[in-house]
């Protein structure tokens, strides 16, 4: 482009990072991660739902197939990282300090991988035993 | 920071001389249910611990889901999230560039309330007739 009308270098447009220099990553991690809820979020459910009122005994058998388990990782996982880089957003909405928002974006990752984390050896314990 | 001055000029209006409207509700709702479901996201770790932890934790995490106030936790953390789902699925729509013309715009916001509530009726439906 030879047009004037921006004060950005080529390079710059080409690498399209803008000044927060990670570009659309955040943008695009929200919706890759809802493609991914969205389809997982039934079959979460619908386990969910259905151990409702159950024994330890039937929630162990359903939990530890294989399909279950691996669609209950793929959306505990899926689902913590969407929900951390939301909270991201609401956080530099209306956290205006700046010390404060740093604590808070920091406490929100430590939340989301400590939920995450959680899921995901739990799952993992049902699954392999012991 | 300087203190507030008293601006002369009109100032942009504030949240609350709006008249509300579907589309400022679903989007207001969109990020509640957001939030909601991040505290939720903790009672789901809590609850798949428990069952890692044994037949006597699990029991207890059941007790409590199966209470009044457990059921009800229970069936809204549902709906809230098959409604965050289908403000999410909006959200796909409008990336696509489409649906921004006014009566689309509010056929979206309407049908994603009924569609989420009647999935989450379908679901339990389903639970407790299956078993």
């Amino acid at each position: 482009m030879l047009s004037n009308s921006t004060m950005r270098t080529p390079l710059s447009r080409v690498r399209g990072l803008g000044s927060a220099k990670s570009g659309t990553g955040h943008f695009w991690l929200q919706r890759l991660t809802a493609v991914a809820n969205a389809i997982l979020v039934i079959a979460f459910l619908g386990v969910v739902v259905s151990l409702f009122g159950r024994s330890h005994l039937q929630a162990v058998a359903l939990l530890s197939h294989p399909l279950v388990a691996i669609l209950m990782l793929l959306f505990t996982v899926s689902a913590a990282v969407h929900m951390r880089i939301g909270m991201q957003v609401i956080i530099e909405d209306y956290v205006h300090h700046e010390g404060l928002k740093i604590a808070a974006v920091m406490a929100n990752t430590f939340f989301a991988i400590a939920v995450g984390g959680a899921c995901v050896f739990a799952i993992l314990k049902l699954s392999f035993g012991g | 920071m300087a203190e507030v001055k008293q601006a002369a000029r009109p100032l942009s209006p504030h949240l609350q001389i709006y008249r509300w409207s579907w589309t400022m509700a679903m989007s207001i709702a969109h990020r509640v249910t957001g939030v909601a479901l991040y505290g939720g996201s903790l009672l789901v770790a809590m609850w798949l611990v428990a069952a890692a932890s044994g037949p006597g934790p699990f029991e207890t995490a059941q007790a409590i889901a199966g209470s009044w106030l457990g059921r009800l936790v229970l069936f809204g953390y549902s709906f809230v999230l098959l409604h965050h789902m289908m403000g999410g699925l909006r959200h796909f729509v409008w990336d696509l560039g489409k649906g921004y013309d006014p009566q689309t715009r509010m056929n979206l916001a309407r049908y994603s309330v009924v569609a989420s509530g009647g999935l989450t009726l379908l679901i339990w439906l389903i639970a407790f007739t299956a078993r």
